[in-house]
């Protein structure tokens, strides 16, 4: 393994800048590859209570991308900590990251969600506050600074982990509740989640999603996804993970090249399971080529 | 990156696939396809295993939307990706079993009938087959069957009588599938569905495939395809 793709976001050393994005990633992945080449899993978005999710269509493909409305379908913090964390502690020993990524409707929720996690065996908990497919809560904590500040805050006070809080582009002012979020402890952010979106059946007249609007991910965002994560990384000095469409070594490279850290790889693996694997080799590669003896001689550059 | 060995019409818009290589997989069980270098059409295709042997696996398939439209247009040597195989499939079981298809619910059966015959002589297979016009593949189907009934038109579901079997595998429209569960009144009979649904990964990330079951929601890609009849609550 090159030395040079290792990352130090805040005090936590990842093998390699690549991490597994929420809500795309499953341990049958393991079938097509060793799960402890990637930097970092993040798990499904988890709630204290299980939840069945969203009724209806729950993808829909668009040009270059995908909407999803899954509304967070997970079994619960309990569940996860009894079947899924002992599989994870696995991969975890081998110096692969396991990122817990935690959601709510109420900041109550939250709270005791973070609490069950404080002892478990993970390295570090991802803060979702930008779900667009619940109702209650969820992306209405990462809208304004405000909203924000109030959940970090609290959340902040209840855990020693390192938190880092995943950003929603749908925010008035992205930029400004990322400062928010530094300003009461966060120890890092990632950004972004997805896109809120719409689809319209024109033979039924109604829309596809029951609930309307839908998140969309993929290489269609990519553009936008990287503007914020450069303009949020010119505005704090707290490490940040890049995310938005990333498929390939170079889409990587760009967030690095625009301050992230590290960059979380989302709908590609739905693309191809191989996804993340081929990225890490591709900014190998890159590195090498280049002469690159650091990911710092290039990161934030632009 | 795979070869296609041949890539061929064999109905009006239904396309029959042979992809060169040495390929896992069982009854029942499925691959994601993708026949396109571009990220447009994003997802790929799930397909279940038509057929493979130690130097290919084929698929059916109709043509119904962007992404089977680009797949049938490759030729013979084209490349495309496959992954998998993916799903739990079919149970292996012994007894008298009925093999029931509706439309391109037909796919996973072929195959089904073949791993039957091998894994027990003493087992009995029957393949029922429905369509809404033309009837494909049936001399292929006939050769792995102790008895062949094709129906088009009607309801095939109406022509198999569930209980005289002990296991029943079924792929098809849901109605076809509720009317089977129907039928069912001896406890010696298990029905067993391959199910379809809308599918993002294929290989249970996403979540987007739930499938809803007495014992809640299950995913149709990794807890499924197949499912007992019994625990299906149907939509």
């Amino acid at each position: 393994m090159n030395k040079a793709l290792q990352v130090k976001f805040g005090n936590i050393i990842f093998k390699n800048p690549v991490i597994a994005a929420s809500g795309t990633f499953s341990l049958d992945f393991e079938q097509h590859f060793d799960l402890t080449q990637l930097g970092g899993i993040c798990t499904k978005g988890l709630t204290l209570s299980p939840r069945t999710g969203n009724k209806g269509i729950r993808i829909w493909e668009t040009a270059s991308g995908i909407m999803n409305s899954v509304g967070l379908e997970n079994k619960g913090i309990d569940l996860f900590i009894k079947n899924d964390l002992p599989i994870l502690k696995k991969v975890r020993a081998k110096g692969t990251r396991i990122i817990a990524n935690v959601s709510g409707s109420t900041i109550e929720e939250y709270l005791e969600g973070i609490t069950l996690l404080a002892k478990a065996e993970v390295d570090m908990i991802e803060l979702n506050i930008s779900c667009p497919n619940i109702k209650g809560g969820g992306m209405s904590f990462g809208m304004t600074g405000q909203a924000a500040r109030e959940l970090v805050r609290q959340v902040r006070g209840l855990t020693l982990l390192p938190l880092v809080v995943k950003l929603t582009p749908n925010a008035d002012n992205i930029v400004k509740v990322a400062q928010c979020c530094v300003e009461e402890g966060a120890d890092g952010l990632s950004l972004v989640n997805t896109f809120n979106g719409m689809a319209i059946d024109i033979r039924s007249r109604k829309p596809v999603f029951d609930n309307i609007y839908a998140g969309l991910s993929g290489p269609a965002i990519k553009p936008i996804a990287l503007r914020m994560v450069h303009e949020v990384c010119r505005n704090v000095k707290i490490p940040v993970m890049g995310m938005g469409g990333i498929c390939n070594g170079r889409d990587a490279l760009e967030f690095i090249m625009a301050g992230a850290s590290c960059i979380q790889v989302g709908t590609a693996n739905f693309i191809n399971p191989l996804s993340c694997i081929r990225i890490i080799e591709e900014i190998d590669d890159f590195l090498r080529k280049e002469g690159i003896k650091s990911l710092d001689e290039i990161r934030g550059i632009i | 990156m795979a070869k296609i060995i041949f890539n061929q019409q064999i109905d009006d818009g239904i396309y029959y696939i042979e992809i060169a290589g040495k390929y896992r997989g069982s009854m029942g069980q499925f691959y994601m396809l993708r026949g396109w270098a571009t990220s447009h059409p994003l997802l790929n295709r799930p397909f279940s295993i038509f057929d493979l042997n130690d130097h290919s696996i084929s698929f059916i398939y109709k043509v119904v939307g962007e992404g089977t439209q680009l797949l049938s247009k490759l030729r013979k040597n084209n490349d495309l990706e496959l992954f998998g195989p993916y799903g739990n499939g079919f149970p292996f079981v012994e007894g008298k079993i009925a093999l029931v298809g509706g439309g391109m619910g037909i796919a996973p059966l072929y195959l089904a009938a073949r791993e039957l015959m091998t894994y027990s002589p003493t087992n009995e297979v029957h393949i029922y087959l429905g369509f809404k016009e033309n009837a494909i593949l049936t001399d292929l189907f006939e050769a792995v069957s102790h008895k062949l009934i094709v129906d088009t038109g009607g309801y095939i579901s109406e022509i198999v009588n569930v209980n005289s079997y002990d296991y029943v595998f079924a792929c098809g429209p849901q109605d076809m599938e509720m009317a089977l569960m129907q039928q069912k009144n001896s406890e010696n009979s298990h029905i067993f569905f391959s199910v379809e649904r809308r599918m993002g990964c294929g290989i249970g990330a996403c979540l987007a495939c739930t499938c809803k079951t007495s014992a809640g929601n299950k995913l149709t890609c990794k807890d499924g395809p197949v499912f007992p009849g019994e625990v299906l609550l149907f939509e």
